[in-house]
């Protein structure tokens, strides 16, 4: 259970960690610049299990996994949103920062209220307004990777990419 | 048969694939940048064990040093010590001469029919060549370090078609923005672009580079042109490798975007996003105190060409700026040898080393809060160059040429 934040449409990697924070890989950095200047109280206020929604295509922009690494490092429990750019979505399966594409759920939740989403059941659920909701089904290699850690962990268990 | 994608990907793979379909396959290419290598080291470190510590293939593992060269920091200095160490372990020369979607082609490293995976969301540019490249994150990117592999959902596709003449004073940018304002910033996700039309058979690879390398601001996976003797002609002693004129064959497009060129005046994307496409009467007024030409949209020979064309024997307005940065050595060779860097450091230009210089807003020209740029950059997100209260205006290499001149956006055809 957390807080939702809720973010609008075209939320680029610009926006999540600006260029000139991301020269690092120290991950207590880039969860301190995470949304900084849109949101320069995120980092401050963010709490462990908090979920981020969004509308269209969230994480549009650059190939950096600073971006999704530096949501995941402020302990967000999930990401939602209406659509997910592509990189940004596979980044993120890759680094395992769970992330569901649920247009209902986003279009039914506010800023502030408090929400509950299972992982594995993909069900979403407001606890501010009682509403329930589910994602749409991930693919089997996603759900692999997802399942296993991230896809680091995915090919030492399988031995190799395949 | 098929659209390019899937006739690549199907002569990958040895047999017919089709849209929809997730594959794994051995790709031909795997490249990281300064900013990207070091996330992309950690993820290959971790698969130590399945690798024996080596990446897949030394001399098809390609490091560019491109986005804060020289250093502009100690943290920059230091990442930078950090990747030459990795590289001189594993036997990767690191290629500091410009940027990585010029000095991969450049380099010979890009041919028809290849599978490119880079750690840079415009690794799209490869398809100007006739080769699948793709952005990919660094976990990805380390995986195929590793592995030589990558996974791919082969992607359904968006036909642009072009016809007709660009008119004198509109530039392959116009056409891009154009693209990016009818189809929209993730009209694309997913999905490949693939140009074609009689007006792809006028363009050089130069331009072509320009439209594929902005496929990623609509979204796309990939930007695809099919070879032609246009492209033969641009590789000739680049490589020596053999490689496939592959070409779609009765493809099987989602949608068709037909754009007549001819119709097109000069074109700026207002901020912050990059579909914010007006003509350029609409912004006239707008003051602007820096201008910028160069970065992998437009930092080619021939955008400095152009430039140079407007600020001969001119000086640039007192209350702007200029910043010029080829896109590689090899352009800013030429471009000294052909006296375009004496215009532009006549026209009171700062002319920097090639690289990305200020288009990521870590040096060499970034911006104050409020102030407003004109770039040939591919992107105008907030914050990009520096302050987030500056704006970022986008247009061709003749129109931030022009607008040097004023002091304000100004139509390029004013100049010619």
């Amino acid at each position: 259970m957390g807080r939702i934040w809720k973010l609008g449409d075209n939320v680029n990697t610009d926006v999540i960690i600006p260029g000139r924070y991301n020269v690092t890989t120290d991950r207590a950095q880039l969860a301190r610049y995470c949304l900084y200047e849109v949101l320069p109280e995120f980092s401050q206020q963010v709490q462990a299990g908090d979920v981020v929604m969004a509308g269209h295509n969230f994480g549009c922009g650059s190939s950096r996994e600073h971006a999704p690494a530096a949501i995941l490092a402020n302990g967000v429990h999930v990401v939602i949103a209406r659509s997910f750019a592509r990189i940004f979505y596979r980044n993120a399966v890759n680094i395992g920062l769970p992330v569901l594409v649920c247009e209902e759920a986003v279009l039914a939740s506010e800023d502030g209220q408090q929400v509950e989403a299972d992982l594995t059941t993909g069900v979403i659920r407001n606890l501010t307004t009682g509403q329930t909701l589910e994602d749409e089904r991930l693919e089997q290699l996603v759900t692999c990777s997802v399942a296993a850690g991230g896809i680091i962990e995915y090919i030492r268990q399988e031995g190799t990419l395949r | 048969m098929g659209t390019l994608a899937e006739e690549i990907f199907s002569y990958k793979l040895g047999r017919t694939v089709e849209q929809g379909e997730t594959v794994v396959v051995e790709v031909d290419r795997v490249m990281s940048h300064d900013t990207t290598s070091p996330l992309a080291i950690q993820a290959f470190r971790k698969l130590a064990a399945q690798t024996g510590g080596h990446v897949f293939d030394s001399k098809r593992a390609h490091i560019v040093f491109d986005h804060i060269i020289p250093a502009a920091t100690i943290a920059a200095a230091t990442l930078h010590r950090d990747i030459r160490s990795f590289a001189q372990e594993q036997d990767i020369t690191i290629l500091q001469q410009g940027i990585c979607h010029q000095v991969m082609p450049e380099m010979g490293y890009v041919v028809p029919g290849d599978i490119i995976v880079g750690a840079d969301s415009h690794s799209c540019t490869y398809g100007a060549l006739g080769a699948f490249g793709t952005g990919m994150g660094s976990t990805d990117i380390g995986v195929a370090y590793a592995t030589g592999r990558s996974w791919f959902r082969v992607p359904t596709t968006i036909n642009v078609c072009l016809t007709g003449d660009l008119q004198p004073g509109v530039y392959a940018k116009d056409l891009t923005l154009e693209m990016v304002r009818i189809i929209g910033v993730d009209g694309a996700n997913y999905r490949a672009l693939e140009y074609t039309g009689d007006l792809i058979e006028r363009l050089s690879v130069s331009e072509r580079f320009t439209f594929c390398n902005m496929a990623i601001e609509m979204g796309g996976k990939a930007g695809l042109v099919a070879p032609d003797e246009i492209t033969r002609a641009w590789l000739h002693g680049r490589t020596e490798r053999e490689y496939p004129m592959l070409a779609p064959r009765n493809p099987r497009y989602e949608r068709v975007v037909e754009i007549d060129a001819s119709k097109l005046s000069p074109l700026i994307a207002r901020p912050p996003d990059v579909n914010n496409v007006v003509p350029v009467e609409e912004v006239e007024d707008v003051h602007i105190d820096q201008v910028f030409l160069g970065t992998c949209t437009n930092g080619r020979l021939d955008d400095l060409a152009i430039a140079a064309s407007v600020l001969r024997g001119k000086t640039i307005h007192p209350s702007t700026r200029m910043v010029v940065i080829p896109a590689s050595r090899e352009v800013y060779l030429e471009a000294m040898r052909l006296g375009y860097l004496e215009i532009f450091a006549q026209a009171g230009a700062s002319v920097g080393t090639p690289g990305c210089g200020p288009c990521i807003g870590r040096h060499f020209g970034v911006l104050a809060p409020g102030e407003r740029a004109l770039t040939t950059m591919n992107r105008n997100f907030t914050g990009r160059m520096g302050d987030p209260t500056a704006e970022i205006y986008l247009g061709s290499p003749a129109t931030v040429a022009a607008t040097a001149l004023t002091g304000h956006i100004t139509d390029p055809r004013e100049f010619l």
